[in-house]
């Protein structure tokens, strides 16, 4: 089964209304990001804010002072990279409690292209003091996710794709907990973090690599901020080599947030996949995938490259 | 509004221009142009206005205020420690460390401070949010905002106004601090946002033009803004950068920057000077 991670974002807000007091804000996308039918079940509890998404960010500050969560939905690339001054200042600095639900991140976007494929949010997110950020793998996570979220008293960054990925977890008996790792297959040769849309192509990678002999674990990092450090010293302890694979820039995103831990802790050979310092390009997003090397061959040809570094 | 009652908020407005002066002598750094020319809209809002607790400053069903020209903390830690949400004495502390007071207002840190701001253009927007969730919890508070001419160049300033009037944000009082000057000089010279009459006009809301030193002109704007139904309102007060202290009046060089010892001393004598008139 393929859905996307916005899909279950729309779900969850309708499902969670049900039990919780909150509002729901978008800036003339919900359609896209999939709130429309939050608004279709509660107009009363869903803002239209137009296309101005600083000013979204800073009145769901406004709000949040009252004591009313609230969710401020509209695409990554407006979400951290256009509203980011009334994230950090009108969000951030008063720590307050303010869901971001963002959609639309990395190449998968598509044909749009780089405009709109946002690979620095997860970067620029995680430099605001006191953000969560989190990226979930698929729809099972991304709801629990959302509902961690509004159960959580502070501001939170969600980053949700656009394209349809495979269904990892199971629904019935998977317990999402912010800030912890998950391990999705133990291995002893290499670990795999991975995060988002890549974490399934990670445990394709893992595949592939069991053909060849190579036993590599991998583990799904959902939350990037706070980050799971005991998890990912325990694995690199372990293993030995390090692959870090995600739909974002390699470089302040969940690779450089693993790197941090590791060069503080236990300095490991290293090798990241994800969009390596370019911007992005129009076209499929499953081709993208592949021109960017967002893929399962090349996480597997990483991790032969990193243990071979050992 | 009676003699005696104006007579003792100059008196209160006086005084918080001396702790602005004292504020920002202290810190060596500050805004004390700007500060002083809001210095009456606050005197007016906390001293007769505003229903706020001293005692209890997070008072669910406060009215708020949100000082978007978020510089002029001066202004607002002196308004609100005359209040008595904090000893005055802490504002010699001001931007100091180890000091609540920071250099723009923080709500983490600070009694009485409703929203932290500093970064121009967004206090009006969460003044928005305020109201669009008081409205939405049926509650009937007041929340005033405080914009600066020079502020207003910043767009999502008018990305707040087409929500507030999009939304009928009636509860949203914002006063425009138009005192003419910003760092680089004359409003008018920088890049012109004026007028702004007829930009609010054009955006849906309730425009009151008035002189913002003047509390029977600031009462009867107020009154009138609180009965706009389905309107929001603006206030444009016209005002004077450095008002009360004889050389900073008009002069745009005392935007952001510090009195020495001796032009403190100057202005204090000034304020001195007009509050025993006053007292008379």
């Amino acid at each position: 089964m393929a859905k996307a991670t916005r899909e279950a974002y729309g779900e969850a807000l309708v499902e969670l209304a049900a039990q919780y007091d909150f509002l729901v804000m978008d800036a003339d996308l919900s359609k896209a990001t999939k709130t429309d039918i939050f608004n279709k079940a509660y107009p009363d509890r869903f803002i239209e804010c137009g296309i101005a998404e600083g000013n979204m960010m800073s009145v769901a500050a406004g709000i949040a002072t009252t004591g009313m969560p609230v969710f401020a939905s509209t695409f990554a690339a407006f979400a951290a990279g256009r509203a980011f001054d009334s994230v950090r200042n009108s969000i951030g600095y008063p720590h307050l409690n303010v869901k971001i639900g963002a959609t639309h991140a990395g190449i998968s976007v598509g044909e749009d292209g780089a405009t709109h494929q946002c690979n620095e949010d997860i970067a620029l997110m995680r430099t605001i003091p006191g953000m969560v950020v989190i990226n979930p793998c698929d729809e099972v996570e991304a709801k629990a996710a959302v509902k961690a979220a509004l159960l959580h008293n502070g501001p939170v960054y969600l980053r949700f794709g656009r394209l349809g990925v495979p269904t990892l977890m199971d629904e019935s008996s998977y317990k999402f907990e912010l800030g912890k790792g998950v391990v999705l297959a133990d291995g002893k040769d290499a670990v795999i973090f991975s995060t988002g849309l890549l974490t399934s192509r990670a445990m394709e990678a893992r595949e592939m690599l069991l053909k060849e002999g190579i036993d590599a674990a991998v583990v799904n990092i959902h939350t990037i901020k706070p980050i799971d450090e005991k998890l990912i010293i325990e694995y690199a302890k372990k293993t030995g080599a390090v692959v870090t694979a995600e739909e974002h820039n390699i470089i302040g995103g969940l690779g450089g947030a693993v790197c941090e831990v590791l060069a503080e802790n236990c300095p490991v050979p290293v090798s990241r996949v994800g969009v390596n310092d370019v911007f992005g390009k129009s076209g499929p997003a499953l081709k993208l995938l592949d021109i960017f090397g967002l893929n399962a061959s090349n996480i597997a040809e990483n991790v032969k490259k990193v243990i071979s570094r050992k | 509004m009676e003699k005696s009652e104006k007579k003792a908020l100059q008196i209160q407005a006086a005084k918080i221009r001396k702790d602005i002066l004292t504020a920002v002598f202290s810190a060596k750094s500050g805004h004390p142009g700007g500060s002083l020319s809001a210095a009456d809209i606050l005197t007016y809002l906390y001293f007769k206005e505003m229903n706020v607790d001293p005692s209890n400053p997070k008072m669910e069903d406060r009215d708020r205020l949100v000082l978007s020209k978020g510089h002029v903390t001066p202004a607002l830690y002196s308004t609100l420690a005359e209040k008595g949400f904090f000893a005055v004495e802490e504002l010699k502390k001001f931007r100091q460390p180890g000091s609540f007071l920071q250099g723009h207002p923080d709500m983490k840190g600070v009694p009485g401070v409703d929203m932290s701001t500093g970064s121009l253009g967004l206090g009006i927007s969460a003044a928005c949010g305020m109201a669009i969730a008081a409205k939405k919890a049926g509650k009937k508070y007041h929340i005033y905002a405080i914009i600066g001419d020079g502020e207003s160049e910043e767009g999502q300033v008018w990305e707040a106004a087409m929500f507030a009037a999009h939304y009928k944000l009636d509860n949203l009082i914002v006063f425009l601090d138009c005192n003419g000057l910003q760092i680089d000089g004359s409003t008018n010279d920088v890049i012109g946002p004026m007028p702004f009459d007829k930009k609010f006009e054009a955006f849906n809301f309730n425009v009151i033009t008035i002189d913002g030193h003047d509390f029977d002109q600031i009462e009867a704007a107020i009154n009138k803004a609180k009965v706009s139904d389905n309107k929001p309102t603006v206030i444009i007060a016209k005002t004077i950068k450095g008002k009360g202290v004889s050389y900073m009046e008009n002069n745009v060089s005392w935007h952001g920057s510090a009195p020495n010892e001796e032009q403190y001393n100057i202005g204090i004598t000034e304020l001195d000077a007009y509050l025993k008139e006053l007292e008379g």
